[in-house]
């Protein structure tokens, strides 16, 4: 049924090693060494896709990553497949299965088909054109508007492949393996330069591996044998890394580049598993050469955009390197002399060449010459004006182009083909280059932008240069390498090229047509169905910014990112705006130059490796006994121990009795700990907490409170001074990274001159926190030999002790009011130290609780939590805490602002208690606070921060932060809430224990 | 990305550096002395100029010191780089 256009074996194709895969469904086969792209065509499969708007029959156009119409899903429904991948990337392997995208039911017969015909309805900025009123509909438009639009599918189940990043250092990047490249990365290397040469393709070689121009040669061979010989030469050279299927992604700022590195995408699916199937380099070069090479230009004419118009190299390269006709009548339309090597490479292969339309008067050179012997027909200064086959191309008209190439006349011809290759001209592809954030500038003769302000130790060489002959190339190339390297000689010194000199070109952005502009359809962004009328109409109604014309007409957003037809975009706005093109600029290239994967942006960092976590080295214990977790900073904290099937709330309340009653435990492993230690370290303190420090004696604990220098409440803790000039300061689970941070920034910047050391130990210690009124007995019996009398161990004091041969740390501390032992030991002893803990304990049920508790039972005694009770604009005085701000000192970290107009308001947000009416009523964090019911708007005076039912008050607690108020006691205000109004009274923030009488109980 | 040369370390990823704003910022000796005008242009004020700018920046995921840089905003350029308490280098 379909025929066979293999035309000749290619030495890049293996017709030993036979492939069958499956496009929509049904079998075909290829070769190993064929792209998806090129298997179809050797199987006359021209239609691959539809277009995004109009859902017209879209085909292959090219052969590399700039292809805008063969996007396809690799492998649909299963849990590797792929949306939106380019036909012309995809090497094929056996089992392959690839589906069209954008149409149902089918590529062939597709109901969006319809769109083409009522495209007179869909001018550009439709959408938002239409969809405007009324305003309330939009929710209803957007519905069926994304459920018609998109591309492919993404997988719905999760990817089972591994990927991977890796840091790369070296000297020399060359980016692409064209004849640039090779020449680049050999002289690097050969000159000691650890040079790493990557390029998207399998092979090596680029563009001029397939240059066959006999009149062109590089010491007396065609350029592709030349170049040969070169490749073979690489594989011996020392400090040069080749990697193939490597696509630089990204280009930025001091040549640090992303490259995706695909190792088994080209694998049969045994083959895949278990191996990398990308891998993200991020490579950090000392000098970077680009030699990214060009890409071929459409030309923007009538109905442009059939299933069998492609461009005139891809035409060429599948005939070279693949060894597939495109079609069995091919012509050429060209504005240059690069359709007639086409021609010619088709032409020797045996495959007809109907004729060649060119835009110019006439060209001299070899090339033309011969094409002209080889009888083949040529019309000068013709052009196509339309097209016609719907599904795949049968025919062209044209007619004889005016001097000024505005205009068409003459009879009209008609010439049956079903391929037809398209030369434009080259366009540099310097969206890498734009991206390191180099400056482009357009040269007028060669329409095209060209790197002008290189940024970095960079250079772009070849045709992403603007040198497209291969004197040009090598003579240039030649003295920038030894300008970047720093060389005197290279290999090119001596190497005789002879080219064919022809060079003209007839650049016209919009080719005419005999109908009106109106009832044309020139594709200029075949993805995304943009027209050169589309983007006139964007001017006429008003858009000057190139940047907005692409945003209104969708041009260049497709992604393909506009590779092809950009330049003509401009090039068109530029003529009907009369502006040069050099003034409008381009638009922005944007990383990445091909789309990358997920797997591949997040690598490893996947399941457990998402997201870091720290445990304590109690950690196996909570989880043996079924402790429910609690993410604090990047910890994991036993949040409540439920039993029996206990809820949180019943879980919580038994807790907390336990802890008054008779005795319970904590893992305060997580709290920070920094040691502090130098001759100025009293000092050090006095000038961070914003009370007094040098009076504390040796074994004793305090309580501080950090301020930012905005004199809000930054963090808090108890310190206790080990010796002369040792503290060891605690501070609270989350802030500790940040507290030693500015410690270290105070130390470093402010006062270099003290003479104090800081040492992060958060990691070193664990730490059990025993307490409850029988928190003594326990200890006792854990360590006999410990004076734990008042008088000998009294509350906020420090001892120093072994429990059997562990050396430990016990401050006498409490954060819960009762009478309680924080025991510090090296982290590997934490969980012995926790056990022994439990067994001591057993007698006096010792109930161990989680930070749910903790935080309970510190609102029972009004203890703040930084963080909760405060938001960073909180000072000490809102917290009703003066007592801890020193009178006496000249100075701390925020005093001075604590008697700024604005922290000595006396409106500010205060800390208070608050008491529900009916005790059982437990407010929820975050609520807001108002004394007046029936204002509109009404006064916000402020939020509960803390609120828990107290199972030791019986009844529901709540600290809040109140507009003015600690004049407030005993007024009654009200929390309005979705179904009530909630009647609350302000009262003390300490509920319980207010003359702290259980701490030595 | 910027490539950082640590006065201590070398030339190290971005990622690894945390910037901290503006340098030269001296905190005052005495801040008791000052008005609430004052207090506020050494607590608040900073430039956010297009161009050359002085910035503090910490080696936070390596040595954790301290240095100062001289970076021109609107490209990127890492003009200089010296250490705590020594004299900006004259532009």
């Amino acid at each position: 049924m379909t025929k066979n256009l293999r035309v000749k074996s290619s030495e890049y194709i293996d017709e030993t090693n036979r492939i069958s895969f499956k496009f929509n469904g049904k079998s075909y086969h290829g070769f190993k060494g064929d792209t998806l792209a090129s298997a179809l065509l050797a199987n006359d499969v021209h239609l691959v896709g539809r277009s995004f708007k109009y859902h017209r029959p879209r085909g292959i156009m090219t052969s590399g990553s700039e292809e805008p119409n063969a996007i396809v899903q690799v492998n649909p429904g299963t849990s590797r497949t792929e949306p939106n991948v380019r036909a012309t990337e995809v090497e094929i392997y056996e089992g392959l299965e690839a589906s069209s995208q954008n149409c149902w039911p089918s590529v062939e017969f597709d109901i969006g088909g319809i769109n083409n015909f009522l495209s007179p309805f869909f001018p550009a900025g439709f959408y938002y054109k239409t969809f405007m009123w009324p305003a309330s509909f939009w929710e209803k438009y957007e519905f069926f508007i994304r459920h018609s639009a998109g591309l492919g599918k993404s997988p719905t189940s999760s990817d089972p492949d591994i990927y991977d990043h890796r840091n790369i250092h070296c000297d020399v990047l060359v980016v692409g393996a064209g004849i640039s490249g090779i020449l680049a990365a050999k002289n690097a290397a050969k000159n000691n330069f650890k040079t790493l040469l990557v390029d998207e393709k399998n092979e090596l070689g680029g563009s001029t591996i397939l240059e066959n121009n006999e009149f062109n040669k590089i010491d007396n061979k065609t350029s592709s044998e030349w170049l040969k010989k070169e490749i073979k030469e690489l594989k011996n050279i020392k400090n040069l890394e080749i990697k193939t299927r490597t696509s630089v992604a990204a280009y930025h700022q001091y040549n640090y580049l992303l490259a995706r590195e695909n190792l088994t995408d080209h694998l049969e699916a045994k083959d895949k598993t278990n191996k990398i199937r990308q891998r993200l380099l991020k490579i950090r070069a000392k000098k970077v050469i680009l030699a990214t090479g060009a890409l071929e230009r459409p030309l923007i004419f009538n109905n442009n955009d059939r299933p069998g118009i492609m461009l005139s190299s891809a035409v060429k390269k599948y005939s070279e390197f693949y060894g597939v006709a495109c079609g069995s009548k091919n012509v050429f339309f060209t504005n240059n002399d690069s359709a007639y090597e086409s021609a010619m490479s088709l032409y020797n292969k045996g495959i007809n060449v109907e004729a060649i339309i060119d835009i110019r008067e006439q060209s001299e050179s070899k090339i033309v010459k011969k094409v002209k012997e080889a009888g083949i027909k040529i019309y000068w200064a013709h052009s196509i004006v339309d097209t016609t086959g719907y599904k795949r191309l049968n025919s062209i008209s044209i007619m004889k182009l005016s001097n000024d190439g505005t205009s068409v006349s003459g009879s009209k011809i008609s010439i049956s083909c079903d391929c037809l290759g398209v030369a434009g001209g080259w366009t540099p592809a310097v969206h890498l280059y734009t991206q390191s954030g180099s400056k482009l500038k357009f040269d007028e003769e060669k329409q095209i932008f060209l790197p002008n302000q290189n940024t970095s130790e960079q250079i772009s060489v070849g045709s992403c240069d603007g040198d497209f002959k291969i004197d040009e190339i090598i003579k240039n190339l030649n003295q920038k390498l030894k300008d970047i390297l720093n060389i005197y000689e290279t290999n090119l010194d001596s190497i005789k090229v002879e080219i064919d000199q022809e060079n003209s070109k007839r650049n016209i952005w919009l080719l005419p047509s005999d109908k009106p502009l109106g009832k044309t359809k020139p594709f200029v962004d075949y993805q995304n169905d943009a027209t050169a009328k589309d983007i006139k109409l964007a001017l006429r109604e008003g858009f000057r910014s190139i940047e907005h014309v692409k945003r209104y007409t969708t041009t260049g957003m497709g992604t393909d990112q506009g590779k092809l037809g950009n330049m003509h975009a401009l090039g068109i706005i530029a003529d009907t705006a009369n502006v040069k093109m050099g003034e409008l600029g381009t638009t922005t290239f944007r990383p990445p130059y091909t789309p990358l994967t997920f797997g591949t942006i997040v690598g490893r960092n996947v399941g457990k490796f998402f997201d870091i976590f720290r445990r304590t080295p109690m950690n196996d214990w909570h989880v043996e006994n079924k402790a429910e977790f609690e993410n604090v900073g990047q910890w994991k904290r036993a949040w409540y121990y439920p039993i029996n099937g206990e809820t949180m709330h019943q879980a919580v309340q038994r807790e907390s009795k336990a802890a008054r009653e008779s005795a319970g435990i904590l893992d305060a492993s997580t709290l920070g700990k920094i040691d502090i230690q130098g001759s100025d370290a009293s000092e050090f303190l006095n000038r961070v907490y914003t009370n007094a420090w040098s009076k504390l004696a040796i074994g004793k604990c305090r309580y501080g409170l950090m301020l930012n220098e905005d004199g809000m409440v930054y963090d808090d803790g108890v310190t206790t001074r080990l010796g002369e000039n040792h503290y060891i300061m605690t501070t609270t689970t989350g802030g500790a990274a940040n507290v030693l941070g500015k410690l270290e920034d105070y130390l470093q910047t402010e006062w270099p001159e003290l003479d104090v050391y800081l040492t992060s130990v958060t990691d070193h210690y664990a730490t059990a926190s025993l307490c409850g009124p029988n928190s003594k007995k326990i200890l006792k019996k854990i360590i006999p030999d410990l004076d734990l009398s008042d008088e000998n161990f009294p509350h906020m004091s420090f001892k120093e002790a072994k429990i059997g041969n562990i050396q430990c740390r016990i401050m006498r501390i409490s954060f819960t009011g009762e009478h309680s032992y924080e025991i510090n030991v090296q982290a590997s002893y934490g969980k012995d130290l926790w056990e022994k803990c439990m067994e001591a304990g057993k007698e006096f049920n010792i109930t161990p609780y989680g930070t749910e508790t903790m935080h309970l039972l510190r609102a029972e005694k009004g203890f703040i939590i930084v963080g909760q009770d405060t938001d960073g604009t909180m000072t000490p005085i809102d917290l009703q805490m003066d007592w801890i701000v020193s009178k006496k000192k000249y100075d701390f970290i925020g005093k001075r602002s604590l008697y700024r107009s604005d922290t000595t308001r006396e409106d500010r947000k205060q800390l208070v208690g608050l008491l529900t009416d009916d005790p059982n009523i437990v407010l929820e964090e975050g609520a807001q606070i108002v004394s007046e019911l029936n204002q509109s708007p009404v006064e916000m005076l402020g939020h509960v921060t803390s609120s828990y039912f107290s199972p030791n008050l019986n009844k529901s607690i709540a600290l809040a932060v109140v507009r003015g108020g600690k004049d407030m006691m005993g007024k009654k205000l009200f929390v309005p809430m979705e179904n009530q109004n909630i009647n609350v009274t302000v009262s003390n923030p300490v509920f319980y224990d207010e003359k702290n009488e259980r701490l030595n109980a | 990305m910027f490539l950082i040369n640590c006065p201590y370390c070398g030339e190290r990823d971005q990622q690894e550096f945390k910037a901290g704003g503006e340098a030269h910022i001296e905190r005052p000796k005495q801040p008791t002395e000052l008005s609430d005008d004052e207090w506020a242009e050494y607590l608040f004020m900073r430039k956010n100029i297009k161009g050359v700018q002085f910035e503090r920046w910490n080696h936070a995921h390596g040595c954790r010191k301290w240095f100062n840089m001289v970076r021109d905003t609107s490209n990127d350029e890492i003009k200089a780089i010296y250490k705590m308490g020594e004299k900006p280098p004259s532009q």
